[in-house]
């Protein structure tokens, strides 16, 4: 597929990773002549050198065949007009990251249909969305939804002290009395999709399916500590900081933020009245121990600095604030920060490429066949948990699961039902037409519900 | 540095050659011709170190540098002449190894210099490996490699780069394999169409492949004494007009076959190529009109012998080393242009020339105004600063070369004037020179030592220098 990618920053070189990867072709633009050729150096994709609003320099990376135009600059106005200008000189779809908050409120859907936008991003927002959902659920470290929230994904690591270590699979659901699948388990970096022989040890990353109601009582019904996070410190009064704190105010939690300058601060006492505004610099532990920080139930460190994210989180750990998490950018410091023994980690450029690669799969899929809904990364991005809807089209009906022959290393976790009940599904399960089914896969690349056969 | 990589992708490439020895084989065995069994016994040895070497070496991780890109460009074509000489040698055809390297290493760098004396004594299996040879390094082997071998590396812009002629490399399409097919099949058109025209115009067989692929590869083996001097006049201008096109950088046919004729025919460089060929054709014709009977013959010569030189195919009609002053002086100058960046051709390229030309505009405008800012650009686009540099810094180094190599030949026992346009010759890939070299005769004179220099001058001129530097240089190789 061709794809144009325009402005090559943090999240736009994680979205050109992820679709080379894809095997697509990706033709890059950028102004900065010195990235076009470190970009073109490092990844099988063409550069040009230019504005990307300028109809000749679009037209020169042959936006006129191109079926994907991403506009990932700095500057919303400018991925508004070069996705706009793209469209009309013949891109099928485009994507524009807008995320000034005041276009993302109510005037967002106006825009992308008056742009023709296919489809607009705003990673300040998703970032605040996941955080939000694992603030829901404080022992997970990552979390995820599925089915319009009817199917939930979390992702835990066991501690010592979990009562799941050592304990078999099969045994585990005889006990508890709700509907659960541990889809998949990381173990020194390798994935295994576990049958009900396997036993979970100290140290494994486990990936839990539930629906909400019935993850909550697992998790109560195992001993862990499910109580949400009531009172979140934020630290850093960005964008991100602003989306978490108004949703997490407008659920009845309270929030405190931090952050440095007078006059954002005054800002966002304007935009969410309701939370605590410290002016202050959050790297001064006097002050974080003045604003209460030991008697907190979660911090979130959402400065624009990694190696300021990564230290003082782990001085909040250091003082027993249950959950703890940091925005962490770059690759090679969330590994080193996980090291350090920080395990919630949030990269804003893995959620954004993770839609994307979502939104090209999609595109890939022709019309008749079953749409994907959803798809995250997950299990340190070795695992694609994908949702499809299940259209007319698809051969899979009715066929009882344990029937089908399913590629190894691909997993049914949860089928959703046209009437919005959702089963972990057995053998005799059947896919039905209208179905929402969620996918886990370890290795192979599916685009298409069809491709998890053999 | 990534070593096992390196040693990897030269084992691939000795693999490739191993594979393109058939073709060779083939021709022996249609002719029953005893070089057959020489040619067999090559292929073996090439698949075995092919095969062991990428055995052995299978690589860890795959990431390569610029650093990795030129060292595999260099060894592989410098392993790919030792080992593509092996069929002269073991078929005692060319009895001395120096000089069958010398050979197969003008054979692949298309340059066309060659130590027989007697050419038509050759068997015709061998003649067409050595023209086979032009053909394969015209394009380059590693893009060959990059074509046909599912993803060398993810960084293979960094062997392209070293490979490829000219001062910016760039793709054409996202996919460097893609890149690297539709330049081939572009090629490889290219090629057909030419066979086809000499094939129609009587010419046989065999003479039409050896002659088609000797053109597309700008090298210019023969199988003639006399190169093209006896085929019909017919021939001479159909290999004219080849020689000239291929040339031209190759990107250009790709955006005429995509319908963007609008930059391919205002390609700046394109121009100048056409003027320079059309200024020296027609001055050359005037100067050695005298010498022939027609004037339509010494036109005939004069774009041949220009076609030949500025193109650095090296094939003749006609012995230039007859030709008044002028036309001489004015050949030795087109060894020096060479053709566009980005075609078959060597030399020093067009695209270069004109950056420097309007680099030196530039200066003279500075020196009248100090305060003066000016960009420079090409084709309605402004060129990089670093460019310009390194293209300062090509330009020495090329010229420091030059002077390195006169020197070195100097130990021999030619005058001055052959001296001088056989290096020349060698580093622009041409083949012929003046004096005592030129395209009536041959190197086989020279001494071994000067063999032997001139083999790696001719790969240097065909990597453009630097690979071959840096592979030779011990920081590239010190662990740190």
């Amino acid at each position: 597929m061709d794809i144009i990618i325009s402005g090559v920053g943090k999240i736009g070189l994680a979205v050109i990773s992820t679709l080379v990867k894809e095997g697509h072709d990706v033709t890059v633009i950028d102004k900065n002549p010195d990235i076009i050729t470190e970009v073109t150096n490092i990844y099988d994709v063409i550069g040009v050198c230019g504005n990307c609003a300028d109809c000749e320099t679009l037209q020169e990376a042959g936006v006129e065949k191109a079926e994907l135009f991403v506009s990932f600059t700095d500057s919303d106005e400018m991925n508004m007009l070069s996705c706009f200008l793209a469209k009309k000189m013949g891109a099928k779809h485009t994507v524009a990251r807008i995320r000034n908050p005041e276009y993302n409120d109510h005037s967002i859907g106006f825009m992308r249909q008056h742009l023709d936008l296919s489809m607009s991003v705003n990673p300040e927002l998703l970032v605040a969305q996941e955080l939000y959902n694992i603030l829901k659920i404080p022992s997970a470290f990552k979390a995820e939804y599925f089915a319009k929230r009817s199917l939930e994904i979390i992702e835990m690591k066991l501690k010592a002290d979990s009562p799941l270590c050592g304990k078999k699979l099969s045994k585990l659901r005889e006990k508890q009395n709700v509907e659960f699948l541990i889809g998949a388990v990381l173990r020194n970096g390798e994935v295994i999709i576990p049958d009900g022989s396997f036993e979970l040890s100290e140290g494994d990353i486990i990936s839990v399916a539930a629906t909400p109601g019935d993850m909550q009582k697992l998790l109560k019904g195992l001993g862990i500590i499910t109580k949400q996070a009531r009172s979140v410190m934020i630290l850093g009064g960005s964008k991100t900081a602003y989306y978490l704190a108004k949703m997490l105010l407008s659920s009845g939690n309270e929030v405190k933020i931090i952050e440095k300058s007078t006059e954002r601060c005054e800002e966002l006492s304007d935009l969410v009245p309701k939370a605590v505004l410290i002016n202050g610099d959050g790297s001064q532990q006097e002050l974080l121990l003045e604003e209460g920080l030991r008697s907190l139930d979660a911090f979130v460190a959402l400065t624009g600095m990694d190696e300021e994210n990564i230290l003082i989180s782990i001085f909040a750990s250091n003082q027993n604030v249950p959950k703890v998490i940091s925005k962490v950018n770059r690759d090679e410091m969330v590994k080193m920060a996980e090291k350090l023994g920080l395990d919630c980690i949030v990269s804003t450029k893995s959620i954004t490429s993770d839609i994307i690669l979502r939104y090209t799969r999609a595109l890939e899929n022709s019309i008749d066949n079953d749409s994907i809904e959803s798809l995250y990364k997950i299990m340190d991005g070795k695992v694609e948990a994908m949702e499809f809807k299940v259209n007319k089209g698809s051969g899979l009906f009715g066929v009882p699961i344990k029937e089908l022959k399913i590629k190894s290393g691909v997993l049914i976790a949860a089928i959703t039902r046209a009437n919005k009940k959702t089963i972990i599904p057995s053998g005799d399960d059947c896919i039905e037409q209208g179905d929402r089914v969620i996918i886990l896969s370890a290795r192979s690349r599916i685009t298409q519900l069809s491709d998890i056969l053999r | 540095m990534n070593r096992r990589m390196v040693l990897y992708v030269v084992g691939t490439v000795i693999k490739i050659e191993a594979a393109l020895m058939l073709l060779p084989l083939i021709t022996a065995l249609i002719y029953k011709e005893s070089c057959s069994s020489a040619i067999l016994v090559s292929i073996g040895i090439a698949l075995v170190t092919g095969f062991a070497m990428t055995l052995i070496f299978k690589p860890g991780s795959k990431v390569i540098y610029a650093k990795e890109g030129f060292v595999i460009v260099s060894l592989a074509w410098i392993v790919m002449s030792l080992i593509g000489a092996l069929p002269f040698y073991i078929s005692k055809e060319i009895p001395s190894f120096i000089d069958a390297f010398f050979e197969t290493a003008s054979g692949f760098t298309t340059t066309g210099a060659s130590i027989l004396t007697d050419v038509e004594a050759m068997s015709k299996g061998l003649l067409f490996w050595r023209s086979f040879t032009h053909w394969v390094g015209g394009m380059g082997v590693l893009v060959f490699v990059m074509a046909v071998i599912p993803s060398v590396s993810d960084r293979s812009i960094h062997i392209l780069r070293a490979e490829a002629p000219g001062p910016v490399v760039g793709k054409i399409v996202p996919k460097m394999k893609q890149t690297a097919r539709i330049l081939y099949i572009i090629y490889i058109a290219l090629t057909f169409i030419e066979f086809v025209f000499l094939f129609a115009g009587g010419m046989p067989l065999y003479d039409s492949i050896i002659h088609a692929v000797g053109t597309a590869g700008t090298g210019g083996f023969g199988i003639k004494a006399d190169s093209l001097g006896s085929y019909s006049p017919y021939i001479q201008w159909v290999i004219t007009v080849f020689m000239l096109l291929f040339g031209v950088n190759f990107n250009l046919y790709y955006f005429m076959l995509i319908r963007k004729f609008r930059s391919a025919i205002r390609n700046e460089e394109l121009m100048t190529y056409g003027v320079i060929v059309l200024f020296s054709i027609v001055t050359i014709c005037v100067n050695i009109t005298p010498l022939y009977e027609t004037v339509s013959e010494s036109l005939r010569h004069a774009a041949f012998q220009v076609a030949a030189i500025i193109s650095t195919t090296g094939f003749a009609t006609t012995d230039f080393n007859l030709w008044p002053g002028y036309s001489k002086t004015l050949i030795l100058l087109l060894m020096f242009i060479g053709g566009c960046a980005g075609s078959t051709a060597g030399g020093f390229k067009i695209s270069r020339i004109v950056l420097l030309f309007k680099n030196i505009k530039r200066e003279l405008q500075k020196l009248l105004h100090p305060r003066a800012v000016a960009t420079i650009r090409l084709d309605g686009k402004r060129v990089d600063e670093k460019t310009i540099s390194s293209l300062g810094a090509y330009l020495a180094i090329y010229a420091l070369f030059m002077c390195v190599v006169v020197f070195l030949l100097g130990f021999d026992k030619f005058d001055l004037e052959t001296n001088i346009s056989v290096a020349a010759s060698c580093v622009n890939n041409i083949g012929p020179g003046l004096g005592a070299a030129g395209p009536a005769s041959s190197y086989a004179l020279y001494s071994p030592f000067s063999k032997v220099i001139l083999s790696f001058t001719m790969l240097l001129g065909r990597l453009e220098i630097f690979p071959l530097i840096l592979t030779f240089s011990p920081s590239t190789w010190v662990k740190k």
